[in-house]
C-alpha cells in the first residue's frame, strides 16, 4: 500500500474511533441522572449500579428495563425461585387444597384446625418469599416495581377466606405477565381471576329471585345481587371516583356481572372462573347511557372493553402512574400527555410508561428525591443497597408489618398509598431507624435456614421477635460493611448527613447511613 | 440500670429536655390549680358498620321485613337486641356498654352521617376526617384543627396532647399540629434500639434539622419517653393498679383492640396533657354474611364493645372529663342483599360515651325505615349532620370557641340546626 494511503487510512481509523467514542460520551450520564432513574425504576442502587447505569447511559437503562424479557434471570435466583412448591401450583390445585382443609376441620376441629392454620403460613411464606427474592435480586426491576404498582391498583387481601390461598396465585397469572402490557388483558385477567371474584363478592351476586337446585346450601346463601365488585370496577379499577357514573351505574353494571363465578370443576382447564348463565340476569340493562341487550358473558367483557377505552380510565391511570413515578402531586401537563398516549396506544402500558420517563417532568431536577419511601420500598432499597444475601425472608416480612404495610396485608380493595402523606409519621421515622440499625449491625436473621428447629409455623408473632430480639448468631448476615455501602449510594448521600456520620463511631456509621433523612427519600 | 432512669437520660441527652414525663409535670404543681383537662377520643370504624345491628330500630316493622335472614330480634327474644328505650335496642354483643347506658354516660345519635350522597368508602372516609364533604381538596384532618383551636393548657406544648394509635397517621390528623402515633400492639411499651444511649445521640444529631422528617423524628423520640415514663407499672400508685385489675377482673384482654384501649386509658390517665386521641377498626364491610346476633358482625362488634368498655372502665375518674365519638363513614342498606349481607348506604349511627355525654338517649330525630322514608329508595336517611354532634362536643365539652369552631368545620352553620343537646353544661 502507499504509504501515503495507509496514513490517511489510518487517520480514517483514528477519527472512526474518536467519532465512536464521542457518540459512546454523549449517551453517558451523570451520576445524578443515573441515581434517578435507578431511584425510580428500581427498587433502588444495588453494589455496582449507579456506575453501570452512568456507563450506559439513562436511555439505554429505561431500554433495558422497559425490556424485560431480553434481560435474563441470574441462576441462582432461579434455582432459588423453583425450589417454592406452591407458587407453581394451579387455582383449581390451590382452592382444592383450601376446601380438602376446610372440610377437615369440619371433620375433626383442633386438629384440623392447627393443619390448616400451618398450611396457610407455609403458603404465605413462600409467597413472601417469591415476591421479595424477585424484588432484591431480578435485574428486571421495573417489572417488579410494575408488580407492585399493579397489585395495589387491583388489590386483593390475603387475610379474606380462599385468598389466603389465592394471592400468590393471582399476581402470578393475572398481574405479572401483563404488568407492562396492554391494560385492557390486565384488566380482564383481574376479573376472571377467583382471588379478586371472591374478594369482591362477585362470586356470590346472581339474578334477583336465582334459587339454586342444590337442596344443600352453598357456603355463603346466595339469592341476589351483590354490587360490591362492580363499584370498585368502575371507582378504583377504571374510571376514578369521579369518572361520571352513577349509583344507578353500579347496580346495572352489577346486573351484568352476575354469573361470574368460581367453579373448579367447570371452569376450563386450570382456571377456576365458571360464567353461570342460570344465576345471569337476562334482563336489559341501562348502563352510562348504553341499552344493553341479554349477552349472558359477553355483557361483563364488552363492559370491560367499555371501561378500558373511556377517557377517564386513561386519566385515572396516568394520574396514578405519575403520582408513583414522578411526585405526589404531578403536574397536570404530563398527566394529560400521558392519558393521551394511553388512548392513542390503546391502553399500551410500555408505551406510557415510555412517554412518562422520557418526559422533562420526570427528567427535571425537581423530580430528584420527591417521593418519601414506603415501608416496603423502604426495606428493599436498604437491603439491596447492602447487597446483603438473603436466604430468609421473614424478618422483612415482620418489619413490613410493623410498618403498617404488611406484604398482601391491605384490607381495603384502594391497595397501599404511595404518597408522603400517607407514610410520614413519628412513630415511622423510630422504626424505620430501628430497623436500619438492626439490620447493618447484623442482628436480623437473614440466614436463618428455613425448617431448621423452630421455624416452621411459628407465625408472625415470633417473626416479629426475630426482627428485634434475640436470635442464634449464626443466622445473622454480616454487620454492613460502611465503606462498600457508601460506595454504592454515593451522590445520594447530602454533605450534611455524610459529616455527621463521620463524626460518629464507625461501628455506628453503616446505621446511620440506612438511617439517614436522605435514605428515606427516593 | 433502671429502665425509667436509662431513659430519661436518654431524652435528656438527645433532646435536651428539662422536664419530661408525669412527674416532672406533676411536680409543677399547677395540675391541682387548674381544672381537669377535658378530653376527647375518637374512634372511626372503617368500612361502614351497619348501625341498624348495632342500634337496631325493633319496634319500626319495616325493620324486619327488610332482613330477613340478619335481623337482630326483639328485645326478650332467644339472641335479642338489649331494650335501650322501647324503640331502639342494642346489639347484643355490645352488652359490656350497657352499664355505662344505664349509668347515663352512653348515648346514640341515629340518622346521622354526611349529607353527601357518595357510596364510596375513601371519599366517605375522607370527608368525614377533613370535616369538608364534597370538597376533596381539603388539606388537613379536622381533628388537626381542633388542636389548632383548643384553650391553652399547661400541656399545650406537649408532644402526646394528641395521640393515634398506630403505625400509620390518620387523614383526620392531618395538619400543621404534630401529632404523635404510638403503635398499636405492645411494641409502644418496649425499649427499642435507639433507646441505648449511644445510637439514640447518633441519631438525634442526624435529625436535628427543622424539616419534616427531623420534626417527625423527634415528636416520636418524645412520644416515646412519654409513653415509657406513663405506662411504666413503677409509676403508678398502688391503688390505681388494684382498681385497674378490678375493672377487667384479672382476666387477660381478649384481643387487640380493648388492649390498644386499655394502654390508651392509662397513657391519658397518667398524662393529663393528653387531651386528643384516635384509634381506628377495620372490618366491618359486610357484603356478605353478616348474620345477626351471631356471626361476623358479631364477631366484630364483640371486642369493640369490650373495648370501649375497658377504655370506660380504666379512665377511671377521668371519665368525668372524657367524651368518645365512635364514627363510620356511612350506614348500610336497610335491606340485606342476596348473600346475606349489607351494601353501601347512606345514614348511621354514632356513639357517645363518657361522663359528660347526655346519656340514656338515643338523639335525633329518626326518619323511619318506611320506604317512602329512605334515601334513594333504599337507605337510612341523615337527618342530623355529623358535623352538628361533633360541633356541640367541641364547643360544649372541649370549650372550643364558636369563632374558631367556624375554623374547624368551615362549610357548617351549627346555628341553622336546632341544639341536639348531647353534652351536659
Amino acid at each position: 500500500m502507499h504509504p501515503l494511503k495507509r496514513l490517511l487510512r489510518r487517520s480514517v481509523n483514528a477519527v472512526g474511533l474518536c467519532l465512536l467514542a464521542g457518540a459512546a460520551l454523549a449517551q453517558t450520564s451523570t451520576q445524578q441522572e443515573a441515581l434517578h432513574a435507578i431511584n425510580r425504576l428500581s427498587f433502588g442502587p444495588a453494589p455496582g449500579d449507579v456506575a453501570r447505569v452512568m456507563r450506559m447511559g439513562v436511555d439505554r437503562y429505561i431500554d433495558e428495563q422497559l425490556n424485560p424479557e431480553r434481560l435474563p434471570v441470574p441462576s441462582p435466583l432461579a434455582q432459588q425461585l423453583d425450589t417454592l412448591e406452591s407458587t407453581h401450583r394451579s387455582q383449581d390445585a390451590l382452592i382444592a387444597q383450601y376446601r380438602q382443609a376446610l372440610q377437615a376441620v369440619k371433620r375433626d376441629k383442633d386438629d384440623a384446625k392447627a393443619e390448616r392454620r400451618q398450611m396457610v403460613q407455609a403458603l404465605a411464606l413462600e409467597s413472601g418469599e417469591a415476591r421479595l427474592l424477585r424484588a432484591l435480586q431480578s435485574p428486571r426491576q421495573l417489572e417488579e416495581v410494575m408488580v407492585d404498582f399493579w397489585f395495589n391498583h387491583f388489590n386483593v387481601y390475603s387475610g379474606k377466606g380462599l385468598d389466603r390461598v389465592l394471592v400468590e396465585n393471582y399476581e402470578r397469572e393475572a398481574i405479572r405477565p401483563y404488568a407492562m402490557g396492554k391494560f385492557r388483558d390486565l384488566l380482564g385477567a383481574t376479573a376472571h381471576h377467583p382471588a379478586m371474584l371472591f374478594y369482591l363478592d362477585n362470586w356470590l351476586s346472581v339474578a334477583p329471585g336465582y334459587q339454586s337446585a342444590r337442596r344443600v346450601p352453598t357456603v355463603a346463601k346466595s339469592s341476589g345481587l351483590n354490587e360490591n365488585y362492580a363499584r370498585e370496577l368502575m371507582e378504583l379499577h377504571t374510571l376514578g371516583v369521579d369518572g361520571g357514573y352513577s349509583q344507578a351505574d353500579v347496580t346495572e353494571l352489577a346486573r351484568m356481572l352476575t354469573g361470574w363465578t368460581i367453579n373448579p370443576r367447570k371452569g376450563r382447564g386450570d382456571s377456576a372462573f365458571y360464567f353461570d348463565a342460570d344465576k345471569h340476569d337476562r334482563g336489559t340493562k341501562q348502563w352510562l347511557g348504553h341499552t344493553v341487550a341479554n349477552r349472558n358473558q359477553a355483557e361483563g367483557d364488552w363492559a370491560l372493553d367499555v371501561l378500558a377505552a373511556a377517557p377517564a380510565t386513561a386519566h385515572h391511570i396516568s394520574y396514578q402512574l405519575a403520582q408513583y413515578f414522578v411526585s405526589d402531586k404531578p403536574p397536570a401537563a404530563l398527566v394529560d400527555r400521558l392519558a393521551q398516549r394511553f388512548q392513542d396506544s390503546h391502553g399500551d402500558i410500555r408505551a406510557v410508561l415510555k412517554t412518562l420517563f422520557n418526559s422533562p417532568e420526570f427528567r427535571s431536577p425537581q423530580a430528584r428525591n420527591a417521593k418519601f419511601k414506603t415501608p416496603y420500598r423502604y426495606l428493599l432499597s436498604s437491603v439491596r443497597a447492602a447487597g446483603v444475601p438473603v436466604s430468609n425472608v421473614r424478618p422483612l416480612l415482620a418489619t413490613a408489618y410493623q410498618l403498617g404495610m404488611p406484604l398482601y396485608g391491605c384490607q381495603t380493595p384502594d391497595g397501599y398509598k404511595t404518597t408522603e402523606d400517607a407514610w410520614l409519621n413519628p412513630d415511622a421515622m423510630t422504626r424505620r431507624v430501628n430497623f436500619a440499625v438492626a439490620f447493618a449491625s447484623g442482628k436480623l436473621p437473614f440466614a436463618r435456614p428455613l425448617g431448621s428447629p423452630g421455624e416452621d409455623g411459628g407465625g408472625l408473632k415470633r417473626d416479629m421477635k426475630m426482627a428485634g430480639g434475640k436470635f442464634n448468631p449464626d443466622w445473622a448476615s454480616a454487620p454492613v460493611d460502611y465503606d462498600a455501602l457508601l460506595a454504592t449510594l454515593s451522590g445520594a448521600i447530602s454533605a450534611d448527613t455524610l459529616a455527621v456520620i463521620q463524626q460518629s463511631e464507625p461501628r455506628l456509621r453503616a446505621s446511620l447511613l440506612l438511617g439517614s433523612p436522605d435514605f428515606m427519600r427516593h | 440500670m433502671h429502665r425509667r432512669t436509662l431513659l430519661h437520660t436518654a431524652a435528656l441527652a438527645g433532646l435536651g429536655f428539662s422536664a419530661i414525663g408525669r412527674h416532672a409535670w406533676a411536680a409543677t404543681g399547677k395540675a391541682a390549680a387548674t381544672a381537669a383537662p377535658k378530653r376527647l377520643v375518637v374512634v372511626f370504624l372503617r368500612g361502614a358498620v351497619d348501625g341498624l345491628s348495632v342500634v337496631v330500630p325493633y319496634a319500626d316493622s319495616a325493620y324486619y321485613a327488610a332482613r330477613s335472614s340478619i335481623a337482630i330480634p326483639r328485645p326478650g327474644r332467644e339472641g335479642g337486641a338489649l331494650d335501650l328505650d322501647g324503640r331502639f335496642g342494642l346489639h347484643p354483643a355490645l352488652a359490656p356498654l350497657m352499664p355505662f347506658w344505664q349509668a347515663g354516660q352512653l348515648a346514640f345519635v341515629h340518622a346521622s352521617g354526611s349529607r353527601d350522597v357518595t357510596r364510596s368508602h375513601f371519599d366517605a372516609q375522607d370527608y368525614m376526617e377533613t370535616g369538608t364533604p364534597g370538597r376533596k381538596a381539603t388539606p388537613d384532618g379536622w381533628l388537626n384543627r381542633v388542636l389548632g383551636s383548643l384553650p391553652a393548657t399547661d400541656g399545650a406544648a406537649a408532644p402526646t396532647r394528641a395521640v393515634s394509635v398506630g403505625a400509620v397517621l390518620p387523614r383526620i390528623y392531618a395538619g400543621p399540629h404534630p401529632v404523635a402515633n404510638i403503635a398499636a400492639g405492645n411494641g409502644a411499651t418496649k425499649l427499642s434500639l435507639l433507646d441505648r444511649p449511644a445510637i439514640g445521640a447518633a441519631f438525634d444529631k442526624l435529625y436535628s434539622r427543622d424539616d419534616k422528617l427531623s420534626g417527625a423524628y423527634q415528636a416520636s423520640r418524645q412520644a416515646h419517653a412519654e409513653v415509657m415514663s406513663s405506662l411504666d407499672a413503677g409509676a403508678m400508685d398502688a391503688s390505681m393498679q388494684a382498681e385497674m385489675q378490678a375493672a377487667n377482673n384479672g382476666a387477660p384482654l381478649p384481643n387487640g383492640f380493648a388492649e390498644d384501649a386499655s394502654r390508651l386509658a392509662t397513657l391519658m390517665r397518667n398524662d393529663a396533657r393528653v387531651q386528643l386521641a384516635f384509634m381506628a377498626l377495620g372490618g366491618w364491610d359486610t357484603h356478605a354474611n353478616q348474620g345477626g346476633a351471631k356471626g361476623q358482625l358479631s364477631n366484630r362488634l364483640a371486642p369493640l364493645g369490650q373495648g370501649l368498655a375497658a377504655l370506660a372502665s380504666r379512665l377511671g375518674p377521668v371519665l368525668d372529663d372524657t367524651v368518645v365519638v365512635v364514627m363510620s363513614e356511612f350506614g348500610r342498606t336497610v335491606h340485606e342483599n342476596g348473600n346475606g349481607g349489607t351494601d353501601h348506604g347512606h345514614g348511621n349511627v354514632m356513639w357517645l360515651l363518657g361522663g359528660p355525654v347526655v346519656g340514656g338517649k338515643v338523639h335525633g330525630h329518626w326518619p323511619g325505615l318506611a320506604s317512602t322514608a329512605l334515601y334513594e329508595g333504599r337507605d337510612l336517611a341523615v337527618s342530623t349532620d355529623f358535623r352538628q354532634v361533633l360541633a356541640e362536643v367541641l364547643q360544649r365539652h372541649l370549650a372550643v370557641p364558636s369563632t374558631q369552631l367556624r375554623d374547624v368545620f368551615p362549610d357548617y352553620a351549627p346555628e341553622s340546626d336546632s341544639p341536639l343537646r348531647v353534652i351536659r353544661t
